[in-house]
C-alpha cells in the first residue's frame, strides 16, 4: 500500500480516496459475469485496504442519492432496512445495517451552513439509503466495523456548490481531527445498453463513452485528480445520459475534500462494463510528487454566493443557476 | 363467454407527497395542520365522481419507479411496508398494504413483450413501492380496497427524446387496452404525475404555510393552462403534438410517460376531460382530471 505524503494542498485527514461504482452486480451476483467477478475482486482489495487503514469513518458522496432541497446528510445512528433496487430487483435483496457517525454528520452540516450552503440532516427510520451507498458499505465494511457518513448529490447544484460541499467536509474533518477514507460513488459513463441483461454484450455501450472513460482513467492513473475535476463539465456532455442532473460532480467533490491538486498516486484497480456503463475502481493517495500537464482554469470558491452570471454582470444569483429550471 | 373488459376512466392523478401529508391519514407518520386544499379538494371531487362507477382494478404508472432496461410491472400478490420519500422524508413516511392484480399485470407484460417492448415482472417480495404510486393510489382510493397494477416509467425521454418516449408509451397503452379487454375487468387508469415541474429548492419552515405556495413562474403557468384547455376541449391530438415542447419548456413530469400511456390505452379519447382542480405544490403545476370511457 502506498504511503500518503501530504503537502499544503492536501487534506491530511484523508487517508485515501476512492472512486467506486454503485450498481449491485458485484455484490449480489459476482459469479454472473467475469466482469462483475473482477469488480468484486477489486472491491475486496479495497476492503482490505480500508481495514488496514482503520479510518475513524468512511465518508461517502453518492451520485445515487439525489436531493433537491439542498444537501442532505444521513444522520440516523443505525440505519437498518432491506434494499431492493428499482431496476435490478431480480438480483436479490440487500439487508443492511450501518453505523452512522452522527457527531461528524452534525459537524459536516454545520460546516456547510457556515459556508452558505443549504444543508440538513436526515434521520428517519426507513429512509431509503441509495443503492450505491449500500453496495459500497456492504462490500467495504461487511462486519460494520467502521462508522460512516453519507452525503447526497443535489441534482440542481453546479460546480461552485460541489466545491463548497467538499470544503465543508474538509472543514469538518480538520476540526474533528478524524481520519477518513473518502469515497465518490459513481459510474464513469452511465449509458446502459438497452437490451435484455442476458443479451447484453460485455462492452461499454458506445465507443465514444469508452474513449472518454479511457481518457479519465489515463489521467487518474497519473494521479491527475484536479485535471479530471476540471474536465467534468466536458465529460458530462460527452459520456453521461441525464437531463435533469446539472453536471457530473463526483470528482469536484472528491478533489475538493482531498485537495485540488494533481499530486496523487493513482491506481486503477479495475475497469469493467456493467450493462454497458463504465464501472471503475480507482484509488488515490496523496503524494508530494505532482503530475505534470496542469490544466487548471476554473476558479476556486470558498463561500457559496450563487453561481456566477458571467455575461450579464448582475449580482450573484440567490436562486438556482439557469440549468436548475429557472427562467432565463 | 367472458365479458369484454373495459377502461372505464383515466385520470391525471399527481403525486406530490404534500397532499397525503395535508390529508393526515393514519398510515402517514408526519402530521400537518392543513395545506394544498385546492388539490386535495380536487381529489375529493375525483373520488366522488369515481364512486358513480363500478370498477375492479386501479392501474398506475409512476415516474418515481424509474427503470432503464424496459418497462417493469409489480408481480407479487401483495406488498406491505413503509415508503419514505427520499426528497421529503419529513412529510411522507407512509405505511402501506396493497394487493396486486398479478394476472392482469402479467397479461399487459406479455402483450407489450409481443409488441417488441422490453418488459420484466418485478417478483421480489422485499421490493419497496415508490411514493408516487402510493400517493396517487391513496388520494384516489384511500380505502385501499381495490387491487392494483403498478407499472414503472422507462427512461426513454432522457436516453433519447420525448418523441421516442411517446412512441413507446403509445405501444404500452395499446398493450394495456388489449390485455384489459381480454381480462373482462373494468379498470381505472392513473397517470401519476404533475404538469409543469419546476421546483423551488427551498421550503418554508412550516411546509403547509400556504402564503408561500405559488407557481414557479408565469411561463410555466401559461403552459399548464394551455394543456388544461386542450384537455377540456378533448383535443388529445394537439396534446400529443405539443407534448415535446411542453415537457422541455416546463421540465414537465410528463417525461415519465403516464399521460401518453393513459390516453393511448383509452384509444385517444375525443371527449372533454372533467377537470376537478389545479394547484401548485412547491412551485410545480398539478391537475386532477378525469376522462370517462367513450
Amino acid at each position: 500500500m502506498t504511503k500518503a505524503e501530504y503537502t499544503d494542498s492536501h487534506c491530511a485527514n484523508v487517508l485515501k480516496g476512492f472512486v467506486l461504482p454503485g450498481l449491485p452486480h458485484p455484490l449480489l451476483k459476482p459469479e454472473g459475469r467475469p466482469a462483475w467477478q473482477k469488480l468484486r475482486q477489486a472491491y475486496d482489495k479495497v476492503a482490505e485496504e480500508v481495514e488496514a487503514l482503520s479510518p475513524d469513518l468512511i465518508l461517502i458522496y453518492s451520485t445515487y442519492w439525489a436531493s433537491i432541497l439542498g444537501h442532505q446528510i444521513q444522520a440516523l445512528p443505525n440505519p437498518k432496512w432491506t434494499l431492493v433496487d428499482d431496476e435490478w430487483h431480480d438480483l436479490g435483496s440487500i439487508p443492511y445495517e450501518f453505523t452512522t457517525d452522527v457527531e461528524f454528520a452534525k459537524a459536516y452540516n454545520e460546516a456547510n451552513l457556515e459556508r452558505g450552503l443549504q444543508s440538513r440532516l436526515t434521520a428517519y427510520e426507513g429512509f431509503p439509503i441509495d443503492t450505491g451507498s449500500v453496495v459500497c458499505l456492504k462490500l467495504l465494511d461487511p462486519k460494520n466495523k467502521f462508522k460512516s457518513c453519507i452525503v447526497s448529490s443535489n441534482i440542481y447544484s453546479d460546480r461552485a456548490e460541489q466545491i463548497i460541499l467538499g470544503k465543508g467536509a474538509r472543514d469538518a474533518l480538520e476540526k474533528s481531527g478524524k481520519k477518513a477514507v473518502v469515497i465518490s460513488i459513481s459510474s464513469l459513463s452511465n449509458r446502459y445498453s438497452i437490451v435484455e441483461p442476458d443479451a447484453c454484450p460485455d462492452a461499454i455501450s458506445s465507443k465514444k463513452d469508452e474513449e472518454w472513460n479511457q481518457k479519465f482513467l489515463e489521467f487518474l492513473s497519473k494521479g491527475r485528480l484536479e485535471d479530471v475535476s476540471q474536465l467534468s463539465r466536458q465529460f458530462h456532455r460527452e459520456a453521461r445520459v441525464t437531463k435533469k442532473v446539472v453536471n457530473y460532480k463526483p470528482f469536484w467533490w472528491l478533489a475538493s475534500v482531498m485537495g485540488e491538486t494533481n499530486a496523487y498516486h493513482g491506481e486503477i484497480l479495475e475497469y469493467q462494463p456493467v450493462q454497458g456503463t463504465g464501472a471503475a475502481i480507482v484509488g488515490l493517495t496523496a503524494t508530494a510528487q505532482p503530475a505534470p500537464d496542469l490544466e487548471f482554469d476554473e476558479d476556486n470558491v470558498d463561500v457559496f454566493q450563487g453561481d456566477r452570471n458571467v455575461l450579464s454582470g448582475e449580482e450573484p444569483a440567490t436562486s438556482p443557476s439557469f440549468d436548475d429550471g429557472a427562467p432565463t | 363467454m367472458k365479458q369484454k373488459g373495459q377502461i372505464v376512466a383515466g385520470c391525471m392523478a399527481p403525486h406530490p407527497p404534500h397532499l397525503v401529508y395535508g390529508e393526515n391519514p393514519p398510515q402517514n407518520e408526519p402530521k400537518s395542520e392543513c395545506g394544498w386544499e385546492t388539490l386535495r379538494w380536487a381529489y375529493e371531487r375525483l373520488r366522488e365522481s369515481l364512486s358513480e362507477i363500478d370498477y375492479d382494478v386501479l392501474l398506475v404508472q409512476s415516474p418515481h419507479w424509474r427503470t432503464q432496461i424496459g418497462t417493469h410491472f409489480l408481480g407479487c400478490p401483495e406488498f406491505k411496508s413503509k415508503s419514505v420519500d427520499p426528497i421529503f422524508p419529513h412529510l411522507f413516511r407512509f405505511n402501506y398494504d396493497l394487493k396486486v392484480d398479478v394476472e392482469l399485470a402479467r397479461a399487459i407484460h406479455d402483450r407489450a413483450y409481443e409488441k417488441g417492448m422490453i418488459t420484466k415482472m418485478m417478483e421480489n417480495p422485499d421490493f419497496r413501492i415508490d411514493y408516487g404510486t402510493i400517493t396517487s393510489l391513496h388520494m384516489t382510493r384511500p380505502t385501499w380496497d381495490k387491487p392494483v397494477v403498478g407499472i414503472s416509467s422507462v427512461g426513454r425521454s432522457a436516453y433519447f427524446s420525448m418523441d421516442v418516449m411517446q412512441e413507446e408509451m403509445i405501444k404500452l397503452g395499446e398493450a394495456t387496452r388489449e390485455a384489459i379487454e381480454a381480462s373482462g375487468k373494468r379498470c381505472v387508469l392513473l397517470a401519476s404525475h404533475s404538469l409543469s415541474h419546476r421546483h423551488f429548492i427551498t421550503e418554508p419552515d412550516v411546509p403547509e404555510d400556504m402564503s408561500q405556495e405559488h407557481i414557479y413562474h408565469h411561463g410555466q403557468y401559461l403552459w399548464d393552462m394551455k394543456m388544461i384547455d386542450l384537455m377540456k376541449k378533448g383535443d388529445v391530438k394537439t396534446i400529443f403534438d405539443v407534448m415535446t415542447d411542453f415537457t422541455e419548456q416546463t421540465i414537465s413530469e410528463c417525461d415519465g410517460g403516464g399521460l401518453m400511456w393513459m390516453l393511448s390505452a383509452m384509444g385517444m379519447p375525443t371527449t372533454p376531460a372533467k377537470v376537478h382542480g389545479y394547484g401548485t405544490v412547491i412551485g410545480t403545476g398539478n391537475v386532477v382530471a378525469e376522462w370517462r370511457a367513450q
